[in-house]
């Protein structure tokens, strides 16, 4: 996988690029293992201060949280082989900014089932407090499913949800610049198609002008969406190295067709490292972790998920049911993202291979598990992250530990002094905003003046 | 003879509308003023005035706030939820009470919020159910906000949401079963189907046409994104009459239009209108009734009767305002210790309105409480106690729960 070693650093294209880091604390998710003795609570405070003090003493710009507005179901039912709930994100960050002095603090928001007025209020009122460290990552959840629990349910047309997010973006922007010379509030309008507002702002300019905003959309519409609006994007690329570099290359188009600098928009895939002191032992622990991850319950929730029905009665170590799905496509299970592939096609796809391997059901499922990250010594995985962000793959990388807290332990002890040796990681916080640690322009002041209603 | 607890409102640079605008004297500045006294929405005022509160041991603090500009009062302010949430992490036992609109904010954002911050202060969270107009809402949220009586149900609505959902997690609900793979047991999580009163449309744009100050209908299915906290509900608080007063935790009570609201401790013997309110609140239902105090103290460099005349100068309160809803008392520090002993027994607790934070609360902390402390009149709140706990207030049932 690596190609890091050969090349001195004057051939990147970016030689001097450093790694910048965030912590994605995801819970919600097979990724992380809740069943491990060292796993922490996923609600009480002291695991999320814990992470977040790890994250810091390992120099990195952010601690990330997501959101979901309804708790996720499969087949109808209350999904609960994963951790299941988790704290408002704003409100959580918040207190994280009190017992921290420089990580960023990054809260998941959807613009559909918050008000520009309210969100944008809350968002600059963390940047406030945390002395200019807030951001905002952007979803556009629009189903009537989790509308189900908001005062306008869902309202929103699927085709009208980045014409949303762009107004909600703008409108928020509006009310971040509406300062007069001497400080004083002014009134913001805006009249867009789906956002219409009248409003003063309250709380003053942070630190850092306003919160940095991170996005996550794939689809071209969603990246077209982060170039013209977003200055982080959390992306999913974050295995493959072509793979990042294409996609790196295609925001940085986008970027530039939307009249931005190509840098003016960050790149952070999500993804997950797994240090041994040996190659050995590291992909001994990799294959510990997948299946930890992949219980036996959540193997038949997975294919569960492909055949569209309720399989927890099989056996995990048993062959794969004759049937076909019940469904065309994948993806039915509420709160997770977007449906997808053909469920007929791939059900046929992964009985074959079954046969042809001998595989049980939880042998199929960890096998089309898809290793996820970088494994390896921590020599060789800062020469490999190094390699990403020098040839301009990607910025940094957004880590999602599999076990917390203790699971960022490793990164910060063993991988970031690694990192620092080869010149590719700051040794200590050059600035105290998170605008600074990503090396962002500072935001367009009085931005309200180059807002114009949409009609 | 029993405890009295101690509240205080700790919004800005006081709870007076005019205290932003009056020059504080030099020597009476303070530890929050030293740092921060150009600074009125910023961390290190906010942190160490909490601080001093609670090492005075006051019992709970509030934090006013209001979602589009006050009109009197500061211009600038940070939302109270994040206020609140900011110094959860750096206190230990006093109770943090974030004002939260019901017809401004999303319920089940609402939820969440308070219920994140029970978790994150280890059971010291709070919701002052904040009431009346909020000028300019309709606008800034593009929706009809409720006032008058359809305001009044809403909040109740409302409130009968957030139990709900508090309450849509059973207390051992989470139970990690490796033997089966199971994190939660989803027997022990269960929908609210909450629908509210009202009627018209709730989906928007279409909310554009409907005349503001009428309610638009809201549903909630649930169960909330956040485990029950520690208090299993936060407490509530709110203003007699605001909510039904067998879902208010604290009930805060103040003159009515024909009592005199400037108390003296004479003025409270036999039938004093602050009994009268506060069995009307307890006949309601309330457990704990706490009588508003709005409070101007004599300093070393201005007697407190000038000093409310120059705060009434620079802005009047306006009717329906916390401080001018409130009881009064302005004089001597020793004269506020007597008023607040005689009020033991009378009321449950006194919300201090400090007129100017960085003179007001600091004289409160440094002779009026230390005072009360010693004549045992106010209970000291213990770290690691819940709020509940401090105002000996029982943890709720799950409504949701089967017996056991």
């Amino acid at each position: 996988m690596s190609t890091a070693t050969g090349p001195s650093s004057a051939d990147y294209p970016r030689p001097h690029a450093h790694v910048h880091l965030g912590v994605f604390f995801q819970g919600v998710n097979h990724t992380t293992i809740w069943s491990d003795p060292a796993s922490g609570s996923q609600i009480d405070f002291e695991t999320f201060r814990e992470v977040a003090q790890t994250a810091e003493r390992g120099l990195f710009d952010a601690f990330f949280l997501g959101e979901g507005l309804r708790l996720r179901e499969q087949n109808g039912l209350l999904h609960d082989l994963d951790v299941v709930g988790r704290p408002d994100a704003i409100t959580q960050l918040s207190a994280l900014a009190a017992v921290t002095r420089r990580i960023g603090l990054v809260a998941t928001q959807n613009v559909t089932y918050n008000d520009p007025a309210d969100l944008a209020r809350r968002l600059a009122s963390l940047d406030v407090l945390s002395g200019g460290r807030g951001a905002w990552n952007i979803v556009t959840t629009d189903n009537s499913w989790t509308g189900a629990n908001f005062r306008r349910g869902g309202w929103l047309d699927h085709e009208l949800r980045y014409v949303r997010a762009a107004e909600f973006v703008e409108a928020a922007q509006a009310l971040w610049d509406a300062f007069d010379d001497e400080g004083a509030p002014v009134e913001v309008r805006y009249a867009g198609r789906t956002v219409e507002l009248v409003a003063t702002p309250t709380v003053p300019r942070s630190a850092q002008g306003h919160p940095v905003l991170f996005q996550a959309g794939d689809s071209p519409a969603g990246r077209d969406f982060a170039a013209s609006h977003a200055e982080v994007i959390f992306s999913a690329h974050g295995t493959d190295h072509a793979d990042a570099l294409a996609f790196a290359h295609d925001v940085r188009r986008r970027t530039v067709a939307a009249g931005r600098p190509e840098d003016d928009v960050k790149i952070l895939p999500g993804t997950q490292i797994i240090l041994g002191a040996t190659p050995d032992e590291a992909r001994e622990k990799a294959r510990w972790v997948k299946e930890q991850q992949v219980t036996p319950a959540t193997a038949l929730s997975l294919i569960g998920q492909v055949w569209g029905e309720d399989l927890s009665h099989l056996d995990p170590d048993g062959p794969l049911p004759e049937h076909d799905p019940v469904v065309k496509a994948i993806g039915e299970t509420r709160g997770t993202p977007r449906p997808g592939r053909d469920a007929v096609a791939v059900a046929r796809a992964w009985r074959e291979r079954a046969t042809e391997q001998g595989f049980s059901i939880r042998e199929l499922v960890l096998d089309q598990e898809r290793q996820r990250g970088f494994v390896g010594t921590p020599s060789s995985v800062a020469d490999e992250l190094a390699h990403w962000v020098r040839s301009g793959a990607s910025d940094g990388f957004n880590l999602t530990p599999w076990v917390v807290p203790g699971g960022l332990d490793d990164v910060v002890d063993r991988l970031v002094p690694e990192l620092q040796e080869r010149g590719a990681y700051r040794t200590e916080y050059t600035g105290t905003t998170l605008r600074e640690h990503l090396g962002l322009r500072a935001p367009v002041p009085h931005r309200r003046t180059l807002v114009t209603a949409d009609a | 003879m029993s405890a009295l607890h101690l509240a205080v409102e700790l919004d800005g640079r006081g709870a007076h509308p005019g205290a932003h605008l009056v020059d504080t004297p030099p020597l009476t500045r303070t530890a929050w003023s030293d740092t921060a006294g150009s600074d009125d929405v910023g961390p290190e005022r906010l942190r160490r005035a909490v601080a001093a509160a609670q090492d005075a041991g006051v019992t709970f603090v509030t934090f006013d706030d209001s979602l589009t500009p006050a009109p009197a009062g500061p211009a600038l302010r940070v939302d109270a939820v994040t206020r609140a949430a900011f110094v959860a992490p750096v206190t230990s036992r006093i109770g943090l009470v974030p004002l939260v609109h019901p017809g401004v904010t999303e319920p089940f954002h609402v939820a969440s919020q308070l219920a994140s911050l029970d978790h994150a202060s280890r059971g010291r969270a709070g919701w002052l159910v904040g009431s009346g107009d909020v000028p300019g809402a309709r606008a800034a949220l593009d929706r009809p906000v409720a006032a008058g009586d359809d305001l009044r149900d809403e909040t109740a609505d409302v409130a009968r949401t957030l139990a709900a959902l508090w309450d849509s997690w059973e207390d051992d609900a989470v139970v990690r079963d490796t033997a089966t793979g199971r994190f939660v047991d989803r027997e022990r999580l269960h929908k609210v189907d909450v629908t509210s009163g009202g009627s018209g449309a709730t989906a928007s744009p279409a909310t554009r046409d409907v005349p503001d100050g009428v309610r638009a209908p809201f549903s909630v299915v649930g169960p909330l994104i956040v485990p029950r906290g520690p208090q299993g509900r936060p407490v509530v608080v709110a203003r007699a009459g605001v909510l039904p007063g067998t879902a208010v935790d604290v009930a805060l009570v103040g003159p009515g239009a024909d009592d005199d609201a400037r108390l003296t401790a004479a003025s409270l013997a036999g039938d004093s209108w602050v009994a009268r309110v506060a069995a009307q609140a307890r006949a309601d239902g309330a457990p704990l009734v706490v009588l508003d105090l709005a409070v101007v103290l004599d300093t070393a460099d201005a007697g407190a009767p000038a000093r409310a005349a120059e705060l009434d100068a620079a802005t009047a309160p306006l009717p329906g305002s916390a401080w001018a809803s409130a009881a009064r008392w302005s004089g001597s520090a020793s004269g506020l210790v007597e008023l607040l002993l005689t009020l033991r027994g009378v009321v449950d607790g006194v919300r201090v309105l400090p007129a100017v934070q960085d003179v007001d609360l600091a004289v409160l902390v440094r002779d009026v409480l230390p005072a009360l402390r010693v004549a045992r009149a106010v209970p000291t709140p213990r770290p690691g106690a819940t709020l509940r706990d401090t105002l000996g207030l029982a943890r709720p049932a799950n409504q949701f729960a089967r017996g056991a």
